[in-house]
């Protein structure tokens, strides 16, 4: 089985957000591997080892994490890893969806796996986008597959833990929530020795425009703490007042 | 073009979702600004009898089909996709949920219409434009559409759903849909496994969230759960951890709960999470954020470490 895996970074979900006009500040920003995106690696590397395959992984942008990211899955066991164009931080989710279709369509993939959504996906999900550009099937929500014979079992998650099993002829798209286990850990030695390695393949790519038809004209912040009582002081005071209110509410 | 409102109606084991009730009440409040009605497309085998609580549209486009069994990732977006290229509606609605996201894309798509995701509200009185959360609910952002017709999908709690569940019966108007050979098919459908504990039937929850870092600290939570006598839940990138079993998960994808008391720490409130806690009597959370969203739910706060507020509260219960 012939893999890609689909990968984005986005802004550190534990950093503070600034607003800088109608996008994010981004001068200091931290950027993570989209924690779904992991999940995506982390099954694709799965069915890798289930079925004898290779597993290519792709990720966007120009953030010094795109590069770490990548390099990251190489020590995880990818076979090979390309990093795509080096101006892609602010481009819409439709964008994205186009420079990962210009870089696989002709790869002759059976399973294209991406995270099932970004926090910053506004004007659609990539994983859906590239199955509908590339009239591929897909689910989605996908938290557990399962190789067989021309095709996957895949287990989608509805809501409320409850989920179906589907069987999907291959070539498909997936967009990963879960992986069956927890992304594995990998130690800093062999991200080292990955980017030693020269694996890393640099992938020029034109930078699509944004074509989704959807802009954002204004950004901010909601309200902090609307209607919360905010408890000044230290821990002690915290602690104290939140013993209190445990008492009020009759359960201490 | 019409300038209808179509809404894709979500069902389960026969059962319309109050999320498509939401929708209905959104596409109520649209329907008078283009001058429309709303429109519901059911889809999918035995749909005819979701009519009987539909009233909250003016028509329910029914789409009966063997084929569609049970809800099809590919079948069920093709025949909507139909659908809304023969009746061209103005404006289009589907949750965004595990079905919702599904059926909006590739209806977007294949339609050639703009998508806007994690919507809160959508306003049509002058063009389309709609406010979303972004950045798993810590900013808001304003959009406006090109064109006069898009797709939106809508975060679930952005209308009431009980203002779309009024009104009886819809009338029933059968339409034809073509469905493609489907590589995709339907097997089976689990519903989830009991056993483990029940964190629905505490009066004190203790959830923890991404700030608790690591495994090795979640001991440190355990201890303030037992000194409470509570059970110890967890949003959802803890369960997908493999840190806590899924049977603690609060939100979309896990439990709601409506404990007296929810502390939730070191969590920052993202839609979904907030979506299974949000109707709990009394929420009191601890961040470092100072900006995170579940301030907005809470009813108490403190801003600070989630690892000096944790022991220090322990040993107050301990002593």
């Amino acid at each position: 089985m012939k893999i890609a895996v689909l990968m984005r970074a986005v802004p550190d979900p534990v950093e503070e957000l600034e607003i800088d006009g109608a996008d994010l500040d981004r001068d200091f920003l931290g950027y993570v591997l989209n924690e779904f995106d992991d999940h995506a690696l982390e099954e694709g590397l799965l069915l890798k080892e289930e079925t004898g395959g290779t597993l290519t992984a792709f990720a966007l942008g120009s953030a010094d994490e795109v590069e770490q990211m990548l390099h990251t899955a190489i020590a995880k066991g990818a076979d090979s890893a390309k990093k795509l164009g080096d101006d892609l931080d602010a481009v819409d989710a439709h964008a994205q969806a186009a420079t990962f279709v210009s870089a696989i369509r002709d790869g002759g993939y059976d399973l294209i796996l991406s995270g099932v959504q970004a926090s910053d996906e506004i004007d659609g999900q990539v994983a859906m986008l590239v199955a509908a550009s590339l009239d591929l099937p897909h689910v989605s929500v996908v938290v557990g597959t399962s190789p067989g014979e021309g095709s996957l079992r895949v287990t989608k998650e509805y809501w409320a833990g409850i989920t179906a099993d589907y069987d999907v002829a291959t070539p498909a798209v997936l967009g990963i929530q879960t992986a069956r286990e927890a992304p594995r850990y990998v130690a800093v030695a062999r991200i080292r020795q990955a980017q030693e390695s020269g694996a890393l393949e640099e992938v020029d790519i034109e930078q699509p425009e944004n074509s989704s038809g959807v802009t954002i004209t204004a950004m901010r912040l909601p309200e902090a703490g609307e209607g919360a009582e905010m408890i000044e002081g230290d821990e002690e005071a915290a602690a104290g007042r939140v013993l209190e209110i445990l008492q009020a509410a009759g359960v201490r | 073009m019409s300038n209808d409102i179509l809404v894709y109606v979500e069902h389960l084991n026969g059962e319309v979702t109050d999320a498509t009730y939401e929708l209905l009440a959104t596409a109520r409040a649209l329907a008078a600004q283009t001058g429309g009605g709303v429109d519901a497309a059911a889809i999918g085998a035995g749909v005819s009898a979701l009519t009987a609580s539909l009233g909250g549209a003016d028509r329910v486009l029914v789409a009966e089909t063997d084929a569609l069994g049970a809800f099809n990732p590919q079948g069920h977006a093709a025949a909507f996709s139909e659908l809304v290229a023969a009746r061209e509606p103005a404006l289009v609605l589907v949750p965004y949920t595990s079905i919702g996201m599904e059926i909006g894309n590739q209806v977007a798509v294949a339609n050639g219409l703009p998508l806007v995701s994690y919507c809160l509200s959508v306003d049509a009185s002058s063009g389309l434009s709609a406010t979303c959360q972004l950045y798993s609910g810590k900013v808001e952002a304003d959009v406006t559409v090109d064109g006069d017709r898009a797709v939106f999908a809508m975060l679930a709690g952005s209308a009431s759903a009980d203002d779309g569940r009024s009104g009886g019966a819809g009338a029933a108007e059968t339409v034809d849909v073509t469905i493609p050979d489907l590589a995709v098919s339907f097997v089976e459908i689990h519903e989830p496994e009991g056993g483990d504990v029940d964190i629905t039937a505490g009066e004190v929850l203790v959830a923890i969230g991404r700030g608790i870092e690591s495994e090795d600290n979640i001991e440190e939570a355990q201890e303030l759960a037992d000194a409470l006598g509570a059970p110890l839940a967890a949003s959802r990138p803890i369960i997908d951890q493999g840190w806590l079993p899924k049977t603690r998960q609060v939100g979309k994808s896990g439990l709601t709960v409506k404990p007296k008391v929810y502390l939730a720490l070191g969590i920052s409130g993202a839609p979904e999470h907030l979506e299974g806690m949000r109707d709990s009597a009394t929420i009191i959370a601890v961040n470092s954020d100072p900006q995170a969203p579940i301030f907005g739910v809470a009813h108490y706060g403190w801003v600070g470490d989630i690892f000096d507020f944790i022991p220090e509260l322990t040993d107050r219960l301990d002593g």
